[in-house]
């Protein structure tokens, strides 16, 4: 395959020129982009460098402003979805277009264009599920997969149209470590195949692993094309980011036998509220001062209900269950355990971690009125707009947030930047118990570094942190110790200098610890 | 014809223009949309239905315009939420104030006069047959209808792709747009339908159940019919069940002051709106099944980004 790439008639699809402008911002500007027949093009850049404007674009989506797309060699426009895969252009969403209340075959119906009834699609997605090794029960409801298998769909959905080009849209950042593994096989196989693949990501070990070309956006403008294989991690980065990477630094935590238990879990259980949540078994976990307690496991294992439970989202009849700082903090609320010493980042930053529609002082001054009442607040509870505003500020400038205006409405904000702002917000507060859920999802390289330099030191300046994340990479870089949560139990926390990649990769997929030589099936 | 036979046919002309309005409003909401202008469509339809039919003299002509007009009335409401995308619960409630108030002036010297009927079917042996032949065949053709309609309507929500394609529409809009699907004109599509629904049953109304025009004469069944739409869970066949189910507790309330049964009826006129609380809390304990049926983009606007 390689040596065609250089003769432009081995090229599947070509871009020139491709410019999309909302308003004054122009997402994409002057994108070229190439893909040869058969190989795995990787689009890399941080989140706002144009990635998904430019994927727009290519499945018919979005419309450009300018430019040309010649697929085959011949100029095409593509005006919408269904022209797209009447060329061959197949798409996997990052952030899944399904439907929850339709069967899984009802689900890949509705991205088929001609009529064939249900039943022959469900028997054909299953045939090919299952030659693909991604065994799919076609009459399932969507509402009840996991989101693994979610993508399943998304992906049997997009080899049932035959495509010549799949894109992949962050396909990894909900899978176990075994799970992307199996993804990788099937893509190495559809380009054995010949297929083309132009595969977004921001993980780029995959990238270096699979990919034969990449294309690096930056502020939606083309930085470079490259071999990733023969690039670092770092370069990439570099590429990517514009300016160096700072390393995130983790200095060994100090004396943490001996130092006190800040953050106690004990003999947490929980019963389903829903059909769809996970029932906590017996969760225990100690978190000490000065040290990172990263929490792994795949989405939907019980992490969003233990977080629920030890931020006070819902209380607990047992007060001892949670303990902070030597109190019992089970049966309080948020508040009660924010005075406690405690600070919480929930997953969801718009709707838990900040009010969407209110300014971000009005969003710190929503979290912090009781924990830090005589500055924020007067008699009879006047709120003491100067002082609001210059903590504010302050938080603005210690995480470098970049916003519009003096004091945005939070929903305004960039993803990464209102996480650095919640973030930056409990930081401000000098918590002694951190307890973050998923700290940096949806957010770019620079500042991901930066949040997570930030928890590290909190922790060594003497507070207790507990991360949970689905990414692996994230709390191999933070963590003293890694726990892993599977179908709502937790294991013992791994030292970091035990934990190997497949030992946690293993637990994450439900293999009893001491059993890791056997190989589970990934759920 | 026995007193029973008679209860139980004026049951089923009263639960008809329920049921229509009902299945249509189902169609709208299923797609996503939320319009609570059905009384406003409804009162439209039934003077329109009534002008017609009075001048024309046919009962037909008068279905046809109340139907058109339902739906050019819906129209309206489709362009201000879909296409400048306003406020769906607002626009709703004002297309009903303006479909009362409008009705109000055009029927205006409609009052008083009597109306065109409409005539029963009779298939000779069939509805003399004793008990229930004049129930099962011998009402007039709009009833049948009604029951079509009901069919039709679970079986292309159900059975069919373009069903599917509207209900994925109602599901995630968000979606549906990703794969190609033209949310918005899907969504004129089941707003008219809906609208249409509606007419005809105000033109019903006016022209079947009483033949006159008297102003609000739709006298809040649009609203029964929205409740419905909730009570049935956004199903076709449950919508039917609760249509006849008010449709007899109206003719129930009526004998039961005939007979001195010291029921008030402004109990018995709530009833549906307190049987609605009471199935929206118990479906609001099933998780799943609320999940399946109710469309989970009701109401909430959607601008696709071009």
């Amino acid at each position: 395959m390689k040596t065609t790439l250089e003769t432009s008639n081995a090229n599947l699809l070509e871009v020139r020129g491709l410019t999309k402008t909302f308003g004054t911002l122009k997402a994409c500007d002057n994108i070229d982009l190439t893909i040869a027949k058969g190989e795995i093009h990787a689009l890399l850049g941080e989140n706002g460098a144009g990635k998904s404007t430019l994927v727009k674009m290519l499945f018919g989506t979005l419309e450009p402003n300018a430019g040309e797309i010649r697929w085959d060699g011949q100029p095409v426009r593509i005006a919408n979805p269904h022209a797209a895969r009447k060329l061959g252009i197949g798409m996997v969403f990052q952030h899944f277009s399904l439907f929850d209340a339709l069967s899984a075959a009802e689900n890949i119906a509705l991205s088929l264009d001609d009529k064939t009834p249900i039943s022959t699609i469900a028997a054909k997605a299953k045939a090919l599920s299952y030659s693909y090794g991604l065994p799919l029960d076609p009459y399932s409801l969507v509402g009840d997969l996991s989101v693994g298998e979610r993508q399943r769909i998304e992906i049997i959905r997009c080899l049932l149209q035959a495509p010549e080009l799949i894109i992949l849209d962050e396909p990894t950042a909900v899978l176990t470590p075994q799970e992307a593994d199996k993804l990788f096989e099937t893509l190495e196989r559809l380009r054995s195949e010949g297929k083309s693949i132009l595969y977004i990501s921001h993980r780029l070990e995959e990238v270096k692993r699979m990919c034969d070309r990449a294309t690096v956006l930056r502020h939606g403008k083309v930085v470079g094309h490259c071999d990733p294989r023969k690039e670092t991690a770092a370069s990439l980065a570099r590429m990517m980011v514009g300016s160096e990477v700072q390393a995130v630094v983790r200095s060994p935590a100090e004396g943490s036998d001996r130092a006190a238990v800040l953050l106690q879990v004990k003999n947490l259980s929980r019963t389903p509220a829903t059909p769809f949540s996970i029932p906590l078994r017996n969760v225990n976990l100690e978190v000490k001062a000065g040290e990172v307690i990263g929490v792994a496991g795949v989405a939907g294992n019980g992490q969003g209900e233990f977080f629920e439970a030890v931020s006070g989202e819902v209380r607990q009849a047992a007060a001892g269950t949670v303990r902070i700082r030597g109190k019992d903090a089970g049966n309080l609320s948020i508040t009660g355990r924010r005075l406690l010493g405690a600070a919480f980042v929930p997953e969801e930053r718009l709707g838990h971690g900040a009010a969407p529609r209110m300014k971000l002082s009005e969003n710190l001054l929503l979290s912090r009125y009781a924990t830090d009442r005589k500055a924020f607040l007067g008699a009879a509870g006047v709120i003491h707009d100067g002082a609001v505003a210059s903590a504010s500020q302050r938080i603005v400038q210690a995480m470098d947030v970049r916003k519009s205006g003096t004091d945005p409405e939070a929903a305004s904000l960039s993803g990464g930047n209102l996480q650095k702002f919640i973030i930056g917000r409990e930081l401000d507060r000098q918590p002694a118990v951190m307890v973050v859920n998923q700290p940096t999802w949806g957010v770019d390289a620079g500042a991901a570094a930066r949040i997570r330099q930030s928890l590290i030191e909190l922790a060594r300046s003497g507070s207790a942190v507990l991360v949970i994340s689905q990414d692996l990479d994230e709390l191999f870089e933070i963590s003293d110790a890694i726990a892993v949560m599977h179908n709502g139990e937790m294991s013992k926390p791994i030292p970091i200098a035990e934990a190997t990649l497949e030992k946690i990769g293993l637990l994450m997929g439900g293999a009893e610890p001491g059993h890791v030589e056997h190989v589970a099936e990934p759920a | 014809m026995g007193m029973l036979e008679a209860i139980l046919i004026t049951i089923a002309t009263a639960a008809t223009p329920l049921l229509i309005a009902a299945v249509g409003e189902l169609v709208v909401e299923r797609s996503g949309v939320l319009n609570l202008g059905v009384e406003g469509m409804m009162v439209m339809g039934a003077v329109t239905g009534f002008g017609v039919a009075l001048t024309t003299g046919s009962p037909w002509l008068g279905f046809l315009a109340a139907t058109a007009v339902g739906a050019l009335f819906s129209l309206l409401f489709a362009f201000l939420t879909l296409t400048l995308v306003t406020n769906q619960v607002a626009t709703g409630l004002a297309l009903t104030l303006l479909g009362l108030g409008l009705s109000g002036m055009i029927g205006e010297s409609f009052v008083g006069l009597p109306g065109v009927k409409l005539g029963s079917i009779y298939i000779p042996f069939l509805t003399d047959l004793p008990l229930v032949g004049k129930l099962l065949f011998g009402q007039d053709p709009i009833f049948y209808l009604s029951l079509l309609l009901t069919g039709g309507v679970a079986y292309f929500l159900f059975r069919t792709r373009a069903g599917l394609t509207l209900r994925s529409v109602g599901d995630n809009h968000a979606s549906a747009h990703a794969l190609g699907i033209n949310v918005i004109l899907i969504r004129y599509l089941a707003v008219m339908f809906g609208g249409a629904c509606a007419g005809l049953a105000g033109g019903y109304l006016s022209i079947v159940y009483t033949p006159q025009w008297v102003e609000n004469m739709t006298a809040g069944r649009g609203w029964i019919a929205l409740a419905l739409v909730v009570f049935a869970s956004w199903r076709p066949w449950r919508v039917l069940a609760g249509a006849y189910l008010f449709g007899a507790v109206t003719i129930g309330q009526l004998h039961a002051q005939a007979l001195g049964i010291g029921v008030p009826s402004q109990l018995l006129s709530s009833l549906p709106y307190l049987a609605t609380v009471i199935v929206l809390v118990l479906i609001s304990g099933n998780r799943r099944l609320t999940m399946i049926n109710t469309p989970a983009s009701l109401g909430r606007p959607f601008v696709p980004d071009r």
